[in-house]
């Protein structure tokens, strides 16, 4: 499909620079069928809408569970009926067990995770919009594009299989910390084939995800079109290309974590499994493992996993917000990027933060105190250019706009909630009380979530050619809004009540008193989930009925707007694109489009 | 007017946020250890530190959405650019780190950096899915080794002792609740027989998690009489929800009645 030659050159790493011949040799040919075109695609733009669609299923069958989980901790007889369906052992009578409670928890937080969080901001827009906005006709590696989509597929059917094996989920959570996840189902219902099922289906999830990063990084580097130098790249692309190196690192430390865990339970080893366990009053046959190791090389890949899920965001939000504030943000393209580096290296030696009362060494706890309280700085810098780029604006109140302010209020509640877990003496207390649950759900649940529908809004007329309905994206982003805060800030302050996160049940005498405020929490949540319903309803009606999209509705300057909505098959439409401007040209009304020879008007 | 709207939401979830931390509406239990107060001393100063830096940056956000949402604004750069923002960053964060960490780690260092006192009472906790036990020496002073190969509930032989043949375990104490004497240094070895569990006593303020494998130390000293909850922290399995024990502190004539009793019923 592609030319020898653009491979060569990537290989021996030549061609680092803005490559126009590179370019025109790796476009392919226009897709004919109904399959080539619509499953077994190349196209970027069909993979990105694959891998949107996926999370958007995804990201409903999460809520539900979180659903079933908030109904049960505040009405815990309440029968459920579907779930009665789903499990008659896991919800006999749709009354759940504690262990079904756990099982929903573990599913909840690996589809929400890796499916949703991780897949629609990286992988799904990046895909769409990258190629575009650096002026290629795809990605470097249009193939191994769409085999990280149907490897992700795969690791997101494993993953919804365990519902329905005898045993149900694993109920280890994401997290899935051995001895539990290792020893097999003498630990629990679902600790067999379901941790099994959910195993391959993470280590499936980090073969695409390397596949992945590897198309992002080629691509950013390799397929730049005329004119397209690192400091004019939209900072979105930015944020998609330092992600994808982070992601390249991490991932392929959770790859042989997941794959050793698979071992210990199907082959006996015992890498993480220490002698001498009694389970069950059956003891173990393992020697030799550390339970600690598989906590270390988790969070190496999971502190910075929760930047890969929150680094597109800072770059979708920071292209978002010139073009509806009318001005380039402050200290351009730099500031934010260079915010970006280094919270994307600095990630990879904060992990130990999750490990304070672990038993790791209480040294080692300052070790990574400090990088954690470090990375604070780049964070709040970013945080400073978002706001005070506001001075002096002209803002336009287009629901993108809106999600993307949405997005800095819930980036800096949660990282308030950072300071807290940042130190061990703090977080000795706070450690697995919902005020964890909390500070994640704000940091890189709900930004990133309310960073994503930014860019769904923003980008919908691009990818399927219709405009959204603006007065029920508004109602949609105003409840959201107060509803999240209902939820997660509440958590956050029962937290300080020393509410202990992973009960099925409130029994304890601390939680008893919660449960008034468990029962707030459980309605807000209901509602926050029923508001989703005017999203699916908007996206679903606009795409069929939605008024048809012009080329650049919201006047902005970047190259996805200067082609047609939806773009051709190979972007521009065999047109040569020349970029003389950077992204972010913009003065009131004026704006200068990337491509066009005209006099700058903001100087960046 | 969306800006106005958006301001004024902000504010709002500004204003009631701080309100329910500074009314104290959900709040810590009160402190029993003697190394407590410097932790609630150090979540003071964070709430304070972290609060004010919250408060700000909602009101900044609102105030610039609030001016420059409405009319038709000359665009204009804040003075200065991006220069005074990163210096201002580095400044308040870098005072904030050496606020926080290296002030803040005595806290720390006053549970975990001090060694324990000689002459502390030594406990011996273990964790199984759902229970804590708690073994005291008894006369001797010395704990019998552990056989996990001997574990066994039926028996009630739950740590695995061997009392057949081990001098040192016949007069071990099994109990099923934390009981120890005020004011008197305590030493806790946690150990856990089959998966993660944590150790999470809120007026303590202590909480560490049992690892498999290895033997991990916890010292205090409980200045209040009293009965304490003790849960399960580390997701350990179906019954994590409803893992709990009780920590008694006793007076010390309270605390060997309540040893003896024990110890007879062994």
């Amino acid at each position: 499909m592609f030319a020898a030659t653009a491979e060569k050159n990537i290989f021996l790493g030549v061609k680092i620079m803005p490559a126009t011949a590179a370019q025109a040799a790796v476009h392919h040919a226009p897709p004919q069928g109904f399959i080539r075109k619509y499953i077994f695609s190349v196209d970027h733009k069909v993979i990105g809408i694959q891998y949107l669609t996926m999370s958007l299923v995804a990201v409903f069958v999460g809520m539900a569970l979180s659903w079933a989980m908030r109904i049960h901790l505040a009405w815990p007889d309440a029968h459920i009926p579907l779930l009665g369906w789903l499990s008659p052992s896991g919800a006999p009578g749709g009354l759940m067990t504690p262990e079904y409670y756990l099982s929903l928890m573990t599913m909840h937080g690996t589809i929400m995770a890796f499916f949703v969080l991780t897949a629609a901001p990286l992988a799904g827009f990046g895909n769409f919009i990258l190629p575009i906005q650096v002026g290629a006709a795809d990605m470097a590696f249009p193939r191994l594009n769409m085999s990280s989509f149907w490897v992700t597929l795969v690791g997101f059917i494993l993953a919804c299989a365990t519902f329905f094996i005898p045993d149900g989920p694993p109920l280890s959570g994401w997290t899935a910390y051995a001895p539990l996840s290792a020893v097999g189902s003498v630990a629990g219902p679902g600790q067999g084939w379901g941790q099994n099922l959910w195993g391959l289906s993470i280590v499936c999830f980090c073969i695409a995800s390397l596949l992945g990063a590897l198309n992002f990084i080629v691509t950013t580097l390799d397929l730049r079109t005329k004119g397209m130098t690192l400091p004019r790249l939209p900072l979105s692309t930015w944020g998609w290309f330092i992600d994808a190196w982070v992601s390249l690192l991490a991932f392929a430390v959770l790859l042989p974590t997941c794959l050793l865990l698979v071992l210990d339970r199907l082959a006996g080893t015992s890498f993480f499994i220490p002698s001498g366990l009694v389970i069950n009053d059956q003891l173990q046959p393992h020697s030799g493992g550390s339970p600690l190791l598989f906590q270390h090389l988790f969070w190496f890949f999971g502190h910075p996993e929760v930047y890969i899920i929150i680094l597109p965001a800072f770059g979708i939000v920071s292209h978002i917000m010139p073009t509806f504030i009318r001005k380039p943000l402050v200290g351009g393209w730099k500031v934010i990027t260079f915010a970006e580096v280094a919270v994307g290296t600095l990630s990879f030696v904060v992990w130990g933060h999750h490990m304070f009362v672990s038993g790791m060494s209480p040294f080692m706890a300052m070790v990574f105190s400090v990088p954690t309280l470090f990375i604070t700085i780049p964070s709040v810098i970013a945080v400073l250019v978002w706001v005070f780029s506001l001075y002096h604006a002209n803002i336009r109140f287009d629901t993108p706009l809106l999600f993307s302010l949405g997005f800095v209020s819930l980036f800096i509640s949660g990282g308030i909630g950072g300071f807290f877990l940042a130190q061990p003496s703090t977080d000795s207390y706070l450690h697995a009380t919902s005020f964890v649950v909390g500070h994640f759900h704000f940091t890189m649940g709900l930004s990133a979530i309310f960073a994503t529908l930014a860019g769904f809004y923003y980008w919908f007329p691009k990818m399927f050619g219709r405009m959204m309905n603006e007065k029920l994206g508004k109602v949609h982003f105003w409840l959201s809004f107060v509803l999240v805060y209902c939820v997660f800030m509440t958590m956050h302050l029962t937290g300080f009540a020393g509410a202990v996160r992973r009960y099925s049940a409130l029994v304890d005498d601390f939680m008893v008193p919660l449960i008034p405020a468990n029962k707030f929490m459980t309605i807000a949540a209901l509602l926050l989930g029923a508001t989703q319903f005017i999203f699916l309803f908007n996206a679903i009606w606009s795409r069929f009925k939605g008024p048809k999209a012009p080329n650049n509705p919201w006047d902005a300057t970047t190259l996805e707007w200067d082609t047609t909505s939806p773009p051709p098959f190979d972007n521009f439409g065999g047109r040569q694109i020349t970029v003389y401007h950077g992204p972010m040209e913009y003065d009131g009304e004026a704006s200068v489009m990337q491509t066009s020879p005209a006099e700058s008007v903001a100087g960046t | 007017m969306a800006g106005k709207i958006f301001a004024v939401v902000v504010a709002l979830i500004t204003i009631v946020t701080a309100y329910c931390v500074i009314a104290h509406v959900w709040w810590m239990p009160v402190d029993i250890s003697v190394h407590g107060p410097k932790i609630d001393h150090q979540i003071e100063e964070t709430v304070l530190v972290a609060g004010l830096l919250f408060i700000a940056g909602q009101v900044v956000l609102a105030a610039f959405v609030f001016l420059y949402g409405g009319a038709r604004n000359r665009i204009k750069q804040i003075p200065g650019g991006a220069k005074p923002l990163i210096v201002f960053a580095f400044l308040l964060v870098g005072t904030e780190i050496v606020a926080l960490s290296f002030i803040g780690s005595k806290a720390w260092g006053a549970v975990y950096f001090e060694a324990p006192d000689p002459a502390s009472m030594r406990v011996d906790v273990q964790a199984g899915q759902f229970a804590y036990y708690f073994r005291y020496p008894g006369p001797d002073g010395k704990f019998g080794s552990l056989h996990p190969d001997l574990i066994n509930e039926g028996n009630q032989n739950y740590f695995g002792l061997d009392t057949d043949h081990d001098a040192d375990a016949k007069d071990d104490i099994v109990t099923a609740e934390l009981a120890i004497p005020v004011n008197k240094p305590i030493l806790l070895t946690l150990h856990s027989k089959d998966v993660g569990h944590s150790f999470y006593a809120r007026e303590l303020r202590i909480q560490q998690d049992f690892v498999p494998g290895l033997n991990i130390p916890v010292h205090f000293t409980a200045t209040q009489t009293g009965r304490f909850e003790i849960v399960c922290t580390q997701l350990c399995g179906l019954g994590h929800y409803n893992m709990k024990a009780y920590l008694s502190v006793l007076s010390p004539s309270d605390f060997d009645d309540w040893l003896r009793k024990q110890a007879s019923m062994q």
